[in-house]
């Protein structure tokens, strides 16, 4: 492996991520927070001179394979959760490190679980930071690098791959730097529409834009200790329920949008399929729980909301729906293993993996009744690649293990069964709220600190999608 | 630009590669996923797996936003066929490969009507390489454009030599041939050089001249390897033809050793004149047999590349004057140059230039009223062709009584069908084709070369 070029590029992300702490610093400054403003003045300093000092040389050979790719992507998350956590321990917010690791990297992943008893506690500065995490981190650290430097390596593709969600990564347009500043102009038109309908509705103006960064990573951090509840506003609950939903969606389909292919936006089985889900979804659990609302607008309103925060795995929350019958409860925790479309902000396995997933169980029923027959699996009209099939197989094996393994660990810390294994279901699927202790109402805070990281890399595992950390794992080899 | 590739074999991996590095927008095509993925991942290309004769395929690869669609599958008709569907997406310019030397010989119906801007027929490139090569036996390296029809030969000048100190202006009365030298490569550095430029040891020397003042050149500046007049072609396959066809016709004798017996006689039709040996030509005794000691060149073409290097060098040591080696690989294209070989042809590469030299000229005649540019000599140098319009000031003047700003060189005006050294007396006319060299990068028009 080419050492020297992963820790060039991982200093490169450090650096970058640096000079973003600069915003939460303005933020302080504004609201004239002086402890948090030089606990992110120090960590900002610290990043840029960080990056700064491994960037001096460059190293000769800039080649990036596959495995070199995934190596910078896990040491770039890993380096940046705890080096990101640093401001709220500086500003004296979330004293205890493993709190703060776990804390940003629940905001980078776009998890949303929180370990924070008192939110509206914080300062304003650390809660922008917080939501700010979910904005950098839903779109990739890496891929915001490649947007804005002048492309040098051809083979960036690795980079992408090893970062981006699901199955297979594409490009927009031939050449990688713009089709990445496609992607993120998107993604930042998209949000500042969010922020723009949720100041219309009467909403603050800091809330409004750190509640939009949190729905576009699709993470689910709120400034408020009741999240979108607090607000209580059907119009708010019907705006984020609308862009949790977009920001599901795979990006490439409005770029599909853009260039006028209407037919083929329309014809995406994922599209449909994560439509569909959500729709089937909706109206079970509001059929479940009309008794408890007494009328079935109102039930339409939280079903719909809860459905998307949980599919597109952001994780706010309107109603506590550990309340809620068994049923329901159950079609949400499934619902945390589907997640968004492959190449949106969402976590979870994706809308794509589960389509395959299901066809070539579909396939292999059909072939044990029937051995001869040949079958192949499509989507949208085409069979799909064998070897994707197959890596899909295996991708969804390997994540059930790790979160059995998970649950496994975590319960020694002593909570009961359904705590324990929600909260790796969510964690893994960067969901954010779990059952029980970890429900909508509840939090992280009662794990101890082991626990913590613990789950923090079963969220790093769940946003990279397990093979990049596994990488460094690997025994070293000249 | 927007560049589709539709193949990716070696030439079309090349291709990508190669136009990827100049900046132009690739997206490559192939039915075989491997092949995309790996191109996909070593370069900044988009990737479309798909089968180029299914419209969905092609739109999906974008072909309504291509500037040019290159066609570089195995298959002739696919490459013709996927150039028209193209066309009628809208693909403004479409090169296919065609191989089969039938179907190319229809190209004007096919620019015309079916409107295929471009086909390339790589073996028969080849054989154009080599035949140029032999005719220019002295020429370190022979540069053609301006669609072939000016040659531009490059030569050393030597200590002690004719040329050693002799300054241009004197040269045409010294040597009382017609020749133009167009760029004097010093060190690094390109020149246009005016009339008292004097040449000196060490110099490159670009020359434009008739095919037979070259030759009288080469003669007179002593220096003189012999003409090429007989040569030895060991492998008579698709390139082989073309060039006996070609060496024929500049009156070489030909001597053609091929193993397949089959073959041996339809190139015995074909080619009365020639000389065909059915033997093995990977055969040393054979070789010596035929005389390979007493040919003035050898042309190794056989089907694998390790023959043809071994070849070459057993007839190196022999004492051959001129070896050609054939060279598919291009991971050994530099073995060959460190054993040294210094003739090397390679179907694929050549394929790969051509399409280059296409497309820097569409790129470069955008939106001004230059015909196509040319990058020659590491891309120092660039030709430029103009067509002399009507209302110009400096048509019908002799070209002494016009003032050429330095750094500018008319090397060649084409009228019609004519090929034409300038002189002094020679004068423009509406219509000409003008191919100006120069190092200056920014010329639009031919009105800024000369001095107002």
């Amino acid at each position: 492996m080419n050492y020297r070029m992963i820790v060039y590029l991982t200093a490169q992300i450090i650096r970058a991520v640096g000079w973003l702490l600069l915003v939460p610093l303005i933020v302080a400054a504004v609201f004239a927070e002086r402890a948090s403003f030089f606990a992110f003045l120090a960590t900002a300093v610290g990043m840029i001179l960080l990056g700064t000092l491994f960037t001096l040389k460059k190293p000769a050979n800039k080649a990036v394979y596959t495995r070199e790719g995934m190596a910078v992507v896990a040491c770039a998350w890993i380096a940046v959760s705890v080096l990101g956590a640093l401001p709220y321990v500086f500003s004296g917010d979330i004293p205890s490190l493993a709190d703060a690791i776990f804390e940003t990297a629940s905001g980078l992943t776009t998890t949303g679980s929180t370990i924070l008893n008192d939110i509206e506690g914080m300062s304003k500065a650390c809660l922008f930071w917080r939501a700010f995490t979910h904005f950098i981190g839903g779109m990739g650290v890496l891929i915001f690098m490649l947007a804005i430097l002048p492309q040098a390596d051809t083979r960036t593709m690795h980079l992408v791959r090893a970062e981006s969600a699901g199955p297979t990564a594409g490009k927009l347009v031939a050449k990688m730097s713009i089709s990445v500043r496609i992607l993120y102009g998107i993604y930042i038109t998209l949000t500042m529409a969010e922020m723009l309908f949720l100041l219309f509705g009467g909403m603050p103006f800091f809330d409004a834009i750190t509640t939009a960064f949190a729905t576009a990573g699709t993470g689910g951090f709120s400034v408020k200790a009741g999240s979108i509840a607090d607000y209580n506003s059907a119009y708010v609950d019907f705006i984020v329920t609308l862009f949790m939903g977009l920001f599901s969606v795979n990006f490439t389909l409005y770029y599909l949008l853009l260039s006028k292919k209407f037919m083929q936006v329309f014809k995406n089985e994922e599209l449909r399929t994560f439509l569909g889900i959500c729709a089937v979804s909706i109206l079970l659990i509001t059929g479940n729980i009309v008794p408890i609302y007494g009328s079935i607008l109102k039930a339409l309103r939280y079903a719909g909301f809860q459905v998307l925060t949980i599919i597109s795995t952001a994780g706010f929350g309107t109603a506590d729906y550990t309340e809620w019958p068994a049923f329901s409860q159950m079609i949400l925790l499934s619902l945390m293993f589907v997640g968004g479309c492959a190449g949106s902000t969402g976590g979870g396995l994706k809308v794509m993996r589960i389509i395959v997933l299901f066809k070539s169980a579909v396939r292999e029923v059909k072939r044990t009744l029937c051995p001869r027959a040949v079958v192949t699996v499509k989507c949208d009209g085409r069979a799909l690649d064998k070897e994707m099939v197959r890596g899909v197989c295996n991708y969804f094996v390997v994540f059930m293990l790790l979160l059995a393994g998970s649950a496994l660990l975590l319960s020694l810390d002593g909570h009961d069964v359904p705590t324990t294994v929600s909260a790796v279901i969510t964690c893994m699927n960067n969901v954010g709220p779990g059952l029980n202790e970890v429900g909508p109402s509840g939090n992280f805070a009662g794990f101890s600190a082991w626990a913590k990281l613990l789950l923090s890399v079963d969220m790093l595992l769940g946003r990279l999608e397990i093979y990049p950390l596994l990488v460094l794992f690997t025994v070293r080899k000249k | 630009m927007n560049i589709l590739i539709v193949g990716c074999g070696k030439a079309g991996t090349i291709l990508a590669e190669t136009l990827c590095k100049e900046g132009h927008d690739i997206t490559v095509m192939d039915t075989n996923a491997d092949v995309v993925r790996s191109l996909v991942d070593n370069n900044d290309v988009q990737g479309v797996v798909g089968n180029a004769l299914i419209i969905r395929d092609l739109q999906e690869a974008g072909v309504d936003q291509a500037n040019i669609l290159i066609a570089m599958t195995d298959s002739d008709e696919t490459n013709i066929l996927c150039c028209l569907m193209a066309r009628k997406n809208k693909a403004k310019h479409s090169i296919a490969r065609v191989r089969n030397p039938q179907y190319s010989e229809q190209m004007v119906f096919m620019r015309e009507e079916l409107g295929i801007s471009m086909m390339i027929n790589p073996e028969f490139q080849t054989a154009n390489d080599i035949a140029r090569m032999l005719r220019y036996p002295n020429a370190i390296h022979v540069e053609t454009f301006a669609k072939g029809r000016m040659d531009l030969a490059e030569m050393k000048v030597t200590a002690g030599g004719v040329l050693d100190g002799l300054a241009l202006s004197s040269l045409s009365t010294r040597l009382k041939l017609h020749l133009l030298v167009c760029a004097v490569k010093r060190g690094q550095d390109i020149t246009i050089p005016d009339g008292s430029f004097v040449l000196q040891d060490g110099d490159n020397i670009y020359i434009t001249a008739a095919h037979g003042d070259l030759s009288r050149f080469y003669k007179a500046v002593g220096d003189h390897k012999a003409r090429v007049r007989s040569c030895i072609i060991v492998g008579g396959g698709k390139i082989g033809y073309y060039l006996v066809r070609q060496l024929l016709e500049l009156g070489f004798q030909v001597k053609i050793i091929e193993q397949d017996l089959a073959r041996c006689e339809q190139l015995s039709e074909w080619f009365p004149k020639a000389t065909v040996i059915h033997d093995d030509g990977t055969d040393q005794n054979v070789l010596e047999e035929e005389g390979l000691a007493k040919a003035d060149a050898c042309i190794m073409l056989t089907g694998i590349d390790e023959e043809n290097i071994i070849l070459s060098l057993y007839a190196k040591t022999i004492g051959v004057e001129k070896i050609v080696t054939k060279i598919n690989r291009t991971s050994l294209l530099s073995i060959s140059d460190s054993v040294g070989l210094e003739n090397i042809v390679s179907p694929k590469k050549t394929t790969a230039e051509l399409i280059l030299q296409y497309v820097r000229a569409k790129q470069n005649s955008v939106n001004s009223n230059i015909i196509t540019l040319y990058r020659l000599v590491e891309d120092k140098l660039e030709a430029i062709e103009f067509i002399v319009r009507g209302d110009a000031k400096f048509v019908g003047k002799p070209l002494k009584e016009l003032h050429v700003n330095s750094g500018f060189l008319i090397a060649g005006i084409i009228r019609g069908n004519k090929r034409i050294i300038p002189s002094g007396e020679d004068v423009l006319k509406v219509n000409d084709s003008v191919v100006v060299v120069t190092t200056n990068r920014k010329i639009t028009s031919l009105d800024e070369m000369f001095a107002q």
